[in-house]
C-alpha cells in the first residue's frame, strides 16, 4: 500500500508501464465513444478526464501530467466534429493542475479523490466553456444542476477508476 | 512548458476556426484517431450482434407464431391500403406532369450500422460502418424508417461520421405538414430540436408533423422529421417551436444512407399526353354521356371509348375507362350517393338495363375497376351531389368511390 505525505520530499511517485500508458487512455476514449450508444446516460461521464486526473496524481509530474492531458484531449477531440483543441486545452490544464496538486496533497484516500475529481471536473468544464464560446463561437448551455450532477457522478466513478489504476501503477 | 503547449493548441484552434472547411489541416489526426478507435467498435459491435442473433434466431422464439400470424394479417391490410394509395399517387403524378413538376426520388440507399458516437454531450455525432470504399460521400442524407437522422459529415476509408439533427451546428430545411409553414430545423446545446425562423404571427398547433422541405439540398422533400411538441413566443419576431424527432436519436442501431437521389419530372403511367381538361374531367362528379353515346352503349357490339357500360346485370357490371370527352357537355341528371362500402365502387343502382347514362367519371381509380380497390377496407363516404341538366330522361344513380 502506497504511503503518501503532504510533504513534497516524502511523497510516493509512481509510474505506469508503457502498455498501460498507451492502452488505458485508448480504452477510456474508446469506451467514452462506445458506451453512450448502449447507455445514453453515459454521456454525463468523462472517462478520459478521470484517466487524466488519475495518471497526473499518480505520477506527480506536471510535465507528464500536461502532456498526458493534451494527448488524451486531442484524441477525444478527433472523434468529435468540433475543432481539435477544445478538449486538448481543457485536459492539458487539468493534467497540469492535478499533478501539481498531487505533489502537495494526499490523494490516496477515496474522500480526497472524490473532492479532487469534483474540483477538476469543474475546472475542465469552465475552461471548455470559455474556449468554445470565446474562440470557436459555439453556443453553450451552462446549467448548474446538470453540471453539479455530472460532477458528483464523475467523482463517484473516478473513485472506482483510481482504484483500478492503483492496480497497474508501479512504485519508482 | 504549460504555456507552450497551451499556446500551440490555441494556435491550432485558431487556424481551424479560420479555415473550417478547405483542406482541413487536422484531417490526419482525425484519421489516426478514427483508425484506432473504430476497429474496436466494429469488433465489439460484431460480437454483440452475433450473440444477439444467435439468441433471438435459435433460442428465444417464444411468441414467434403469433407474431407471424399478426404480421400476415397486417400485410393483407397494407396490401389493400397500398392499392388505394397507388391510385392516389397515379393521380398526383398526372397532375405533376401537367405542371412540369420535378420530383426528388430516393433511388438508392445503403444500410449501415451505427458503431460509435463522438463520446461528447456537445458533439452529437455518430459513426457508421460504411465509408468511402462503400460509396459514401459527405453531405449524404441519413435516415431511418421512422424519420431523418442527420447527414454525413466526414468520410473515412471504412467509416463515416454522421452529424445528427439535434446538434447545434446542424440545419435542416423543414416544412409543417398542414400549415405548410417553412422554417429551419436546428439543434440546441441541450440536445433539443427547434424549428427556427417561423414568424410569431403564424398559428402552429402542437402535434403537427414536420417534414423536410428539400430546401437544404441534402434531404429530399417530404421525409418525416418529427412532431411539434411545444410552441412559445421566442425572441424577436419568431416563434420558439420545439420538435420531437421521429427517429430515436439516442438509440440508433441501423440507418440508411441515401446514396442517390433522382430528380425527374413526374411521368403519368397511362399512355398518351394528359391534358388539364382530362384530369379535371376525371375529378368531376358523375356526368352522363351524350345521348348518342348512350344509345351506342345500349346496343351490343364495340363499346364507345370512355363509356362505362355494365354488362348484364348491375351486380356484375364491369366498368370501362371513362373518357372525359364523353362527359364534356353532356346533359343529364346524375346523382352521387354515398359509397358504402367502397366495394360497390361502380355499380348502377337499381337499373340493370346496362345503360351507360350513369357513366362514372369521378375517379380514374374507380373507372378502371381495379378489383383490389373494390375490397378497400376503408369505408370512405362521398358527399351526395346532384347535377341538374337538360337530360331527356332520368339517369340511374351511380355509386362511386370518392377520390
Amino acid at each position: 500500500m502506497a504511503v503518501t505525505y503532504t510533504s513534497g520530499e516524502q511523497v510516493e511517485v509512481y509510474r505506469f508501464s508503457i502498455p498501460a500508458t498507451i492502452l488505458i487512455p485508448l480504452t477510456a476514449v474508446f469506451l467514452q465513444a462506445w458506451l453512450p450508444l448502449r447507455f445514453p446516460f453515459f454521456t454525463i461521464f468523462d472517462l478520459p478526464l478521470l484517466v487524466t486526473i488519475g495518471f497526473a496524481t499518480a505520477r506527480r509530474s506536471p510535465l507528464a501530467g500536461l502532456l498526458t492531458g493534451s494527448v488524451i484531449g486531442i484524441l477525444q477531440d478527433a472523434l468529435t466534429h468540433h475543432p481539435i483543441g477544445l478538449y486538448g486545452i481543457s485536459k492539458t490544464v487539468v493534467g497540469f493542475g492535478a499533478s501539481s496538486l498531487g505533489i502537495k496533497l494526499d490523494v490516496e484516500h477515496a474522500g480526497a479523490r472524490f473532492l479532487l475529481t469534483i474540483v477538476f471536473y469543474a475546472v475542465h468544464e469552465v475552461v471548455y466553456f470559455m474556449i468554445s464560446r470565446g474562440l470557436v463561437g459555439l453556443r453553450m448551455a451552462w446549467t448548474w444542476p446538470h453540471e453539479l450532477l455530472s460532477g458528483v457522478a464523475n467523482a463517484m466513478l473516478g473513485v472506482l477508476v483510481f482504484m483500478l489504476l492503483d492496480r497497474v501503477k508501479q512504485r519508482t | 512548458m504549460l504555456v507552450g503547449v497551451l499556446f500551440a493548441q490555441v494556435l491550432g484552434l485558431a487556424v481551424q476556426v479560420k479555415r473550417p472547411t478547405d483542406s482541413e489541416p487536422t484531417r490526419l489526426i482525425r484519421v489516426w484517431a478514427v483508425d484506432v478507435v473504430t476497429p474496436l467498435e466494429k469488433a465489439l459491435h460484431w460480437v454483440q450482434t452475433s450473440t444477439s442473433n444467435v439468441w433471438h434466431n435459435y433460442f428465444y422464439l417464444r411468441g414467434v407464431r403469433a407474431e407471424n400470424r399478426n404480421l400476415k394479417q397486417q400485410i393483407e391490410r397494407m396490401s389493400l391500403e397500398q392499392v388505394r394509395i397507388s391510385q392516389d399517387a397515379d393521380q398526383a403524378r398526372r397532375l405533376q406532369a401537367l405542371l412540369a413538376f420535378k420530383e426528388q426520388f430516393i433511388s438508392r440507399t445503403m444500410a449501415a450500422q451505427v458503431i460509435g458516437s463522438s463520446g461528447s454531450e456537445l458533439s452529437r455525432a455518430v459513426y457508421i460502418d460504411k465509408g468511402e470504399s462503400d460509396g459514401i460521400r459527405p453531405d449524404m442524407a441519413v435516415i431511418t424508417a421512422d424519420g431523418i437522422v442527420g447527414k454525413v459529415l466526414r468520410v473515412y476509408r471504412s467509416t463515416s461520421q454522421v452529424l445528427l439533427i439535434d446538434d447545434q451546428t446542424s440545419g435542416v430545411g423543414a416544412i409543417l405538414d398542414k400549415t405548410r409553414i417553412q422554417g429551419i430545423l436546428r439543434g440546441t446545446p441541450a440536445g433539443e430540436v427547434v424549428l427556427e425562423k417561423v414568424m410569431s404571427d403564424e398559428a402552429v398547433p402542437a402535434g403537427e408533423m414536420v417534414l423536410t422541405s428539400g430546401g437544404d439540398g441534402i434531404f429530399p422533400k417530404g421525409l418525416l422529421v418529427g412532431r411539434v411538441t411545444k410552441v412559445a413566443p421566442g425572441s424577436e419576431l419568431f416563434l420558439n417551436i420545439r420538435v420531437r424527432p421521429a427517429a430515436d436519436l439516442s438509440k440508433l442501431e441501423e440507418v440508411l444512407v441515401v446514396t442517390k437521389i433522382d430528380e425527374r419530372q413526374a411521368q403519368p403511367d397511362r399512355a398518351g399526353a394528359a391534358r388539364a381538361v382530362d384530369i379535371l374531367a376525371e375529378r368531376l362528379p358523375t356526368v352522363p354521356s351524350k345521348p348518342e353515346n348512350a344509345v351506342k352503349a345500349d346496343t351490343p357490339g364495340p363499346e364507345t371509348p370512355g363509356t362505362v357500360a355494365p354488362k348484364g346485370t348491375g351486380s356484375d357490371a364491369k366498368p370501362k375507362t371513362a373518357s372525359p370527352e364523353a362527359s364534356a357537355g353532356s346533359g343529364a341528371t346524375a346523382t352521387r350517393k354515398t359509397a358504402s362500402p367502397p366495394s360497390s365502387s361502380v355499380a348502377p343502382s337499381g337499373n340493370s338495363s346496362g345503360t351507360s347514362a350513369g357513366t362514372s367519371l369521378a375517379n380514374p381509380a374507380t373507372t378502371t375497376g381495379t378489383p383490389a380497390l373494390k375490397a378497400s377496407p376503408k369505408p370512405v363516404k362521398a358527399k351526395a351531389t346532384t347535377m341538374t341538366t337538360d337530360a331527356p330522361k332520368p339517369q340511374p344513380a351511380v355509386e362511386d368511390t370518392p377520390h
